[in-house]
């Protein structure tokens, strides 16, 4: 019995001259959340473009489902959804036709029901017969992971979810995320807010110039620092806390 | 062949031909500029010049429909753009769908959208007095000949669509591709030209497919025309697919 989603060993991938991967080795244990952290160009989309099959790694072997992203692809397609970086929602269409092309192109048995339950599940009911260009960052987004979701993959990507989403948006995402744990798909998330990732991954690998140079829990990872010192300090509120302290305010005092 | 190719075809083309019908800018670009133009050059400049024929509208007519394919495919290599800049096709490329489907799904809504674009022209000119007297087999022959000039400007831009870094760039291509039936027979017989412009005229792509249309509409003899027509709408589907292919093949 695998008890793995992902296994990645000694990947590498070079543009040119420039060493992006240089031999990255990681686990996703089935049904966890792991967040994959690292700064802007440390090659956190390269390793998802290659276990999502859309780019080939130069050395090194990775499966993902039990599948090898090399060799089988179409099985690995089979099994996972993707949420890429920038999201890819057609914009023309309304979120419900979004959702049924993506089913209709899972081959799904039953394309409108399932982008029906989809609209219902999200909370899309209301905007599901609307064009997506009027939809906010939030609800775009939302869209575009329940995307991933048709046909219910064992395993989503989501690369950089939260990236550009105001902080209400950004709360609803982590919601989602952890609903989709908790039912039992497993998480590939790549972040570059450290916050994101004490939220909601299980596992957390740290991705720095081509290697994974830490991994593990939250707490495995607390431990590699020296012991916390205490120290009193006046806890300040930080601006997003006010923040949503403020808009949350509003909003019971419109309703 | 992926034994979904066509489902997923079907999928594709469906989801284009909507974006048509919700783009204003489309439908307008596409049919109501060739049909201004056909009334433009009727109406004002067509009495003036000197076709050789007793209706301009049935000299003119071949042109306009190529100028109206030549917009037309301009929209495919846009669609094209904003697919992968919004990363559209990343998102289609780790599904299993059937590979290529989506660029399938792209020239074949080309082919649709263009023939119905030309289908209200041709309805629009036979109100302003176009006749002819071609049959079956002419109407085939010309049907098929516009084929495969859309399937040749699409595939041109299906390079540019896949290639360009900007929208600006994606829009740029067309240009020349709309300029083109100004300088050949489309509008007025290539006898009245000086001689270097002439001879631009008598020898680049439109002139030969705009005249094998116009005589087979008007039941002459095509000629040798029609061998070039073909050889040029030929030659450039096939080189400009090679390199669409190359392009597409990087994007993925």
């Amino acid at each position: 019995m695998q008890n793995n989603s992902i296994h990645v060993k000694e990947l590498r991938k070079s543009y040119q001259q420039l060493h992006i991967l240089k031999g990255v080795d990681f686990e996703v244990e089935k049904g966890s959340i792991f967040a994959l952290l690292g700064s802007n160009g440390a090659g956190k989309t390269t390793i998802i473009k290659i276990l999502t099959t859309l780019l080939k790694q130069d050395g090194g072997r990775a499966t993902v489902n039990g599948f090898d992203v090399a060799a089988e692809p179409d099985q690995v397609r089979q099994s996972i959804g993707l949420t890429g970086q920038f999201a890819a929602v057609d914009e023309v269409l309304t979120g419900r036709e979004n959702l049924l092309m993506i089913a209709r192109l899972r081959h799904l048995k039953n394309p409108r029901q399932v982008a029906d339950d989809l609209v219902n599940r999200l909370g899309l009911a209301e905007a599901a017969d609307r064009r997506v260009s009027t939809y906010s960052g939030g609800m775009r987004r939302r869209l575009d992971i329940a995307m991933s979701l048709v046909g219910k993959p064992q395993l989503i990507f989501l690369d950089e979810p939260t990236n550009g989403l105001d902080p209400e948006a950004r709360l609803e995402v982590w919601k989602m995320v952890k609903e989709l744990a908790h039912q039992g798909t497993t998480v590939f998330l790549t972040t570059q807010y450290l916050e994101e990732a004490e939220q909601l991954a299980h596992r957390i690998a740290i991705l720095h110039e081509g290697r994974i140079i830490a991994k593990g829990t939250l707490d495995e990872l607390k431990k590699l620092f020296p012991p916390a010192k205490s120290e009193y300090i006046e806890k300040q509120p930080s601006l997003e806390e006010i923040f949503l302290a403020i808009v949350g305010k509003k909003d019971v005092k419109q309703q | 062949m992926n034994k979904y190719f066509f489902n997923d075809l079907d999928v594709m083309v469906g989801r284009s031909l909507r974006h048509i019908l919700r783009s204003l800018d489309t439908i307008l670009t596409v049919t109501v500029m060739p049909i201004a133009y056909m009334l433009l050059f009727v109406y004002v400049f067509g009495g003036a010049i000197q076709s050789g024929t007793d209706n301009y509208v049935d000299y003119l007519l071949p042109g306009i429909l190529l100028i109206a394919i030549a917009s037309g495919i301009s929209y495919t290599a846009y669609r094209l753009f904003i697919d992968v800049q919004q990363g559209i096709f990343e998102r289609f490329h780790s599904m299993p769908i059937a590979p290529s489907a989506a660029l399938w799904g792209h020239v074949l809504t080309s082919l649709v959208s263009n023939a119905i674009s030309v289908i209200v022209i041709i309805l629009v000119a036979l109100i302003m007095g176009f006749r002819s007297s071609a049959g079956v087999l002419s109407w085939l022959a010309v049907a098929g000949i516009l084929a495969l000039f859309t399937l040749a400007l699409t595939w041109i831009a299906a390079i540019a669509g896949l290639s360009a870094k900007s929208v600006d760039g994606v829009s740029a291509f067309s240009y020349p591709l709309i300029f083109l039936p100004l300088i050949s027979s489309a509008f007025v017989p290539t006898r009245s030209m000086p001689p270097v412009v002439r001879a631009f005229a008598e020898n680049q792509p439109v002139t030969s497919i705009v005249d094998t249309i116009r005589s087979l509409l008007a039941r002459q003899p095509v000629g040798t025309d029609i061998w070039i027509a073909l050889a040029w709408c030929v030659g450039i589907m096939v080189v400009a697919y090679i390199f669409a292919m190359q392009a597409y093949k990087k994007r993925v």
